[in-house]
Order: structure tokens, then C-alpha cells, then sequence
């Protein structure tokens, strides 16, 4: 206890990681005592013997291991969980890793393809006074539009043209990512002072060279917001590609099945995995950014 | 009016004009094979509406112009859909001509008029109304408990990287088909961003102004009402825009899991299946009419509430 970078980070836990921790808790014990209260009257019914012979402990008990409870105990979801993830090989579809990747596939190939696509249209808006007033208003319009509504029709289209697989979820995931990144790029593009791109300028510097050396620089910082917003919503169009038509894999496939036949305890599984598959993409970004802007000051 | 403006508002009706007349011809309206003749003068109309783009952008940045050009670029994209949509006679399924767009936006006005109903003004507003609402009360609830607010803001600001859409079954099992499950998917996603953005907002008045506050022994509650809350107001303003958007995706999403048989989402995701897909496109209008319409209603009502505010008086 007297080693003080022991001290410092106790300090540290009880300011930052404390109440997370007690709030989590409060969480779990919300949860359990929901689990008791709704699935209570379907284990009277269903469950517990006819004649009243039982005492609460029996209906605690019950609550906890519904085979169909309205909501499932968390230890429910944790063993499902578990279970999907070693209890059949990889490449089986009960496998919820093998569901995982299929959706983190068509995620990051639509991100990296929806990025690549922002970061040219953004880098020819910030170059071309006809393509920065007439097409950015609608791009930036695009922002209050439920944009994610046109994937059936991407489904459909690309469905007609042959297209199977990863290709249409990537596309929806693509466009999703698109929006953000060029919107937050652009503004990025143009945020070197006027006093910094006059310096280049007389350093005769070619429009690439200020480019290269000072405009993407500069945009690095509003970059990187933008594409964990892009990856979250291109998560969640890639989940919606899975809906429709019956499809085969995937966590929203998964979800779609769970809610089919009632497994309700397969949904919060799915439901847990997704979760953690839009944290784990978003801190990988971060961990990107943290890479990448690690020798800039915090000013 | 300039002599440059002069002459890009000719060129621009000229421009129309020609593009009316080409949309007389035979081609244009799918009775004929397009002739060669046809292409010339599609490519010569093409290479013109470029030009009265470039002209329109090039003229000086009041911003009068700038929404010109871009609902001109609006007009040329739609009119050159039409137009190549007929003449390369492509199929419907893949993308239908925006007058049969129209067309059907017309004839199926009642049933989309329901779905309007249904989704936009049950599910979308309550849902919107409930989230926001939760999320702002319990911002200020909090205000006050250091403790809770270190503890509920770190896993506030992760749920927007956790698809949140994905509790719709959930939701379905819970509160059944009807609109019910759409406003509780749509009052869970909208609750985290006006929960972080209210308190981030509450934070947000000057250190300066608090302490005029204090020196005038003005009480907690005063300080809040007078200052910190109008302070949070443009950071507010931000969740909620952001909200409405999110708020008509959850709907929508929440359909495609089952819903009762009206609604955009069970519109689109039914027609789409049955290869209706001008029915799914005007469906897909109205969503995307009623995302503006909210956008611009909220704008307006910032400016009217956050009047003095920096961020409104540059606009």
C-alpha cells in the first residue's frame, strides 16, 4: 500500500472504475430480480406442480431455469453463450463465432471500401467549387434521412444482378460508412488555416503536395471520430442485410432465428455477441487512431 | 442583376428547356428504340446541364445560389434517371422511373398514409418523445451525484457503438407487433445520446457565469433554470436532431422483425420481397421527407430557443 504507483492507480480505480463497476452491478441485480418478477408467472403456470404445493424458493429457483423464460437470467445467457462459442467446431453454423465472422467480413470490407470511397469524393469536393455546392448539400442532408431504409432495395437490385454473399451486406455496410466519413472529411480537409496554406503557397507547393503535407494531416482528427461512427452504422447495416430472404449466417440471421422459434435465451446471446462485436471494432479504430496520432499533442 | 448571373439563368432555362423538349421525343417515353439521333442530343444535353452546373457554382457564394445549384444538380440527377431509365428500357426491378415513382406515390397514397401513421406518428414520436425525455430527466436527476454520473456516462457513451436495433425481436416478444415494440426499441435507442448530451451540456456554462450566479447567493435551482440549463440548450438541440434520425432507422429496422401489416419498414421489406419496387421507393420518400421535415422543424425551433447562442447567431 505505500508503493505509490500502487496508490495511484487505487485512486485511480475508486474515481474512474469504481462506480462503473457498482453501476454494472446494479445492472446484474436489476436484471435478475426482472428475470424473477416476468418469467414468475409463466413458471406457475408451466412449471411449478398445479396444486399450489410450493414455496418461493421453488418459484425462484424455476424463474432462473425456464426453458423459454420471457426474460433469461443472465447465467442463462453467459452458458449459451459459452456453449455456442466451443461446444461445435468453427465452421458449424450453431457456432456463434462462425456467425460473428460472417457479419465481420461483409462489416470490414464495407468499411474499408465505404472509407476509400469517402476519403476520394471527399479529397474531389474540397478540390472542385462545382462538386462542393452541388453535390455536399445532399450528402450532408443524407445525414437526416433514414438512409439504412433503401438495404432492401440494395438486397434486391444486387440480388437480380447475381450478386450472393458478402457483396450486397458490404455494399449496404459501404454506403453507411460513406456518408460520415466524407462529411467529417471534408470539413477536415478545410480546416488548415488560411496562414498555413499561404506558406505552402509560397513554397510553390503543388496542390498534391498540400495535399500530402498539410491538408490530410490536418484532417487526421476529424477523420477518426467519423469512422467509428461509420463502423458502428456499417455494423448495423450489415446486420440488417441479414434479415431478408432467409439468410443463412450471421448475427442478424441469428437473431431472426432466435425470434422465429421463440429460443429467446439464443437472441440475448446473439444480442451480447453483437454488442461485443461493435465494441471490439470500435476500440479496434481507436486503437488505430491511437497509433497513428500518437505523436500529436492533446492541444 | 450581374451580367454574369444574366447569362447563367438563360443558360440554365435554355438547358431546361432543350431537356423538355427531349423528353417529348419517342424514345423518352419508351414508344420507340432510342435512334441515334437520340444519343446526340442526350450527350449534348448532358455536356449542357454540366455546364449550368459549373456556371451556377462558379457564381459568388451567397448562399441563395448555393441551394440553386445544389437542387439543380437535384433536378438533372432525377430528370437523366428518367430519361435513361425509359430509353435503356431497364427493368423495374432494378430501378423504376421516378414518374412511376410518383405515379405510385399517387395511387397508393391511403395505404402509405397508414404507414405514415403507424410508424412516424406512433412509433417514431412517442418513442422519440419517451427516450428524449428519460434521457433529459435523468441527465438532471443526476446532476448532482458525482458518483452515478462517473458511473453512468462511461457505458452511456459505449452504447452507440452496440447495435441497439438488434433488442427489436426482444422488444417484439415483449410488447407484441404493434406499434408498442417499435416505441420501446426507438425510446431505448434515442435515451443514451440525450443522456450524455445534457450532461456533457450541464457542464458547459462558463466558470465565469457560475460564480456571478454564486456572488448573488442565487440557489441551486435558480442557477440551473437561469443558466446551466439555457447553456445546455445548443448541445440539446444536437441529440435531439441526432435522435430523430436514429429514432425513424429504429422504427424502421424494428419492422423489418415483425410488425402488424401497415408500417414504412413492413412496407418496404414486404414489397421489396414481392418485387414492387415502386411501392418501395415511394415508401422510402416518405421516410426520407419526414427525416428532413423533422430535421428542419428542430433547426427551426433552436433558432427560436437558442436565439443568442453563438452557434445559432453565425448561421
Amino acid at each position: 500500500m505505500t508503493d505509490p504507483a500502487m496508490r495511484r492507480r487505487l485512486r485511480h480505480f475508486s474515481v474512474q472504475g469504481l462506480p462503473v463497476a457498482v453501476m454494472l452491478l446494479a445492472v446484474l441485480l436489476a436484471w435478475y430480480v426482472g428475470t424473477w418478477v416476468l418469467n414468475a408467472p409463466g413458471a406457475i403456470e408451466r412449471v411449478l406442480p398445479p396444486d399450489g404445493a410450493w414455496r418461493w424458493q421453488d418459484l425462484l429457483l424455476a424463474t432462473m431455469e425456464m426453458q423459454r423464460p420471457v426474460l433469461p437470467a443472465p447465467h442463462q445467457v453467459l452458458l449459451d453463450f459459452w456453449s455456442g462459442m466451443v461446444d461445435w467446431p468453427l465452421d458449424s453454423p450453431r457456432n456463434l463465432l462462425y456467425h460473428v465472422a460472417v457479419t465481420a467480413e461483409s462489416t470490414l470490407w464495407g468499411f474499408v471500401m465505404g472509407t476509400l470511397l469517402g476519403l476520394v469524393l471527399s479529397v474531389c469536393i474540397v478540390h472542385s467549387r462545382t462538386l462542393d455546392r452541388a453535390l455536399l448539400p445532399w450528402i450532408v442532408a443524407s445525414q437526416s434521412v433514414p438512409v439504412l431504409a433503401i438495404a432492401p432495395i440494395v438486397l434486391v437490385i444486387l440480388g437480380s444482378l447475381g450478386f450472393a454473399g458478402v457483396a450486397p451486406k458490404a455494399v449496404i455496410a459501404m454506403y453507411l460508412c460513406f456518408f460520415p466519413v466524407t462529411v467529417a472529411m471534408v470539413q477536415g480537409l478545410r480546416s488548415p488555416q488560411r496562414i498555413e496554406t499561404e506558406m505552402l503557397h509560397t513554397y510553390a507547393a503543388s496542390r498534391w503536395q498540400a495535399l500530402w503535407l498539410l491538408r490530410l494531416p490536418a484532417a487526421l482528427p476529424f477523420l477518426f471520430p467519423a469512422l467509428r461512427v461509420g463502423i458502428a452504422a456499417g455494423l448495423v447495416g450489415a446486420m440488417v442485410a441479414e434479415l431478408p430472404t432467409g439468410a443463412q449466417a450471421g448475427l442478424g440471421a441469428r437473431l431472426l432465428t432466435g425470434s422465429y422459434y421463440g429460443n429467446t435465451v439464443q437472441i440475448w446471446s446473439a444480442l451480447v455477441m453483437s454488442a461485443l462485436l461493435g465494441l471490439a471494432l470500435t476500440t479496434m479504430v481507436a486503437g488505430v487512431e491511437r497509433v497513428v496520432l500518437r505523436h500529436r499533442s492533446h492541444a | 442583376m450581374k451580367r454574369a448571373t444574366k447569362s447563367t439563368v438563360l443558360l440554365v432555362a435554355g438547358c431546361l428547356a432543350c431537356g423538355l423538349l427531349l423528353m417529348q421525343s419517342a424514345p423518352a417515353s419508351g414508344e420507340a428504340p432510342p435512334t441515334p439521333l437520340f444519343w446526340l442530343a442526350t450527350s449534348i444535353l448532358a455536356l449542357l446541364a454540366v455546364q449550368s452546373i459549373r456556371r451556377m457554382a462558379a457564381l459568388d457564394a451567397a448562399r441563395i445560389y448555393g441551394t440553386m445549384t445544389a437542387a439543380l444538380f437535384g433536378v438533372w440527377v432525377v430528370y437523366f434517371w428518367q430519361l435513361l431509365v425509359v430509353a435503356f428500357d431497364v427493368p423495374r426491378v432494378l430501378l423504376p422511373p421516378p414518374s412511376l415513382i410518383l405515379q405510385s406515390l399517387g395511387s397508393h397514397g391511403a395505404t402509405l398514409w397508414g404507414d405514415f401513421v403507424q410508424t412516424v406518428l406512433r412509433a417514431v414520436l412517442i418513442g422519440w418523445t419517451l427516450g428524449s425525455g428519460l434521457g433529459f430527466t435523468v441527465a438532471v436527476a443526476i446532476d448532482r451525484q458525482p458518483f452515478l454520473q462517473r458511473g453512468l456516462l462511461p457505458i452511456a457513451s459505449l452504447t452507440s457503438t452496440i447495435p441497439l436495433v438488434a433488442v427489436a425481436p426482444i422488444a417484439v416478444m415483449w410488447f407484441g407487433f404493434e406499434w408498442q415494440s417499435k416505441a420501446a426499441v426507438v425510446t431505448l435507442m434515442t435515451f443514451f445520446p440525450m443522456l450524455v448530451s445534457t450532461l456533457a451540456g450541464l457542464k458547459a456554462s462558463g466558470r465565469l457565469e457560475r460564480e456571478l450566479m454564486h456572488s448573488y447567493a442565487a440557489s441551486y435551482g435558480r442557477t440551473l433554470l437561469a443558466l446551466r440549463l439555457p447553456a445546455a440548450l445548443p448541445f440539446m438541440f444536437g441529440a435531439l436532431k441526432v435522435n430523430a434520425t436514429l429514432a425513424l432507422i429504429g422504427a424502421i429496422v424494428a419492422e423489418f422483425f415483425g410488425s402488424p401489416t401497415s408500417g414504412l419498414g413492413f412496407r418496404i421489406s414486404t414489397e421489396a420481397s414481392r418485387m414492387n419496387m415502386p411501392l418501395v421507393w415511394s415508401a422510402i420518400v416518405v421516410a426520407a421527407v419526414t427525416g428532413s421535415v423533422a430535421y428542419a422543424l428542430l433547426v427551426q425551433l433552436e433558432r427560436r430557443a437558442a436565439f443568442w447562442h453563438p452557434s445559432v447567431r453565425e448561421s
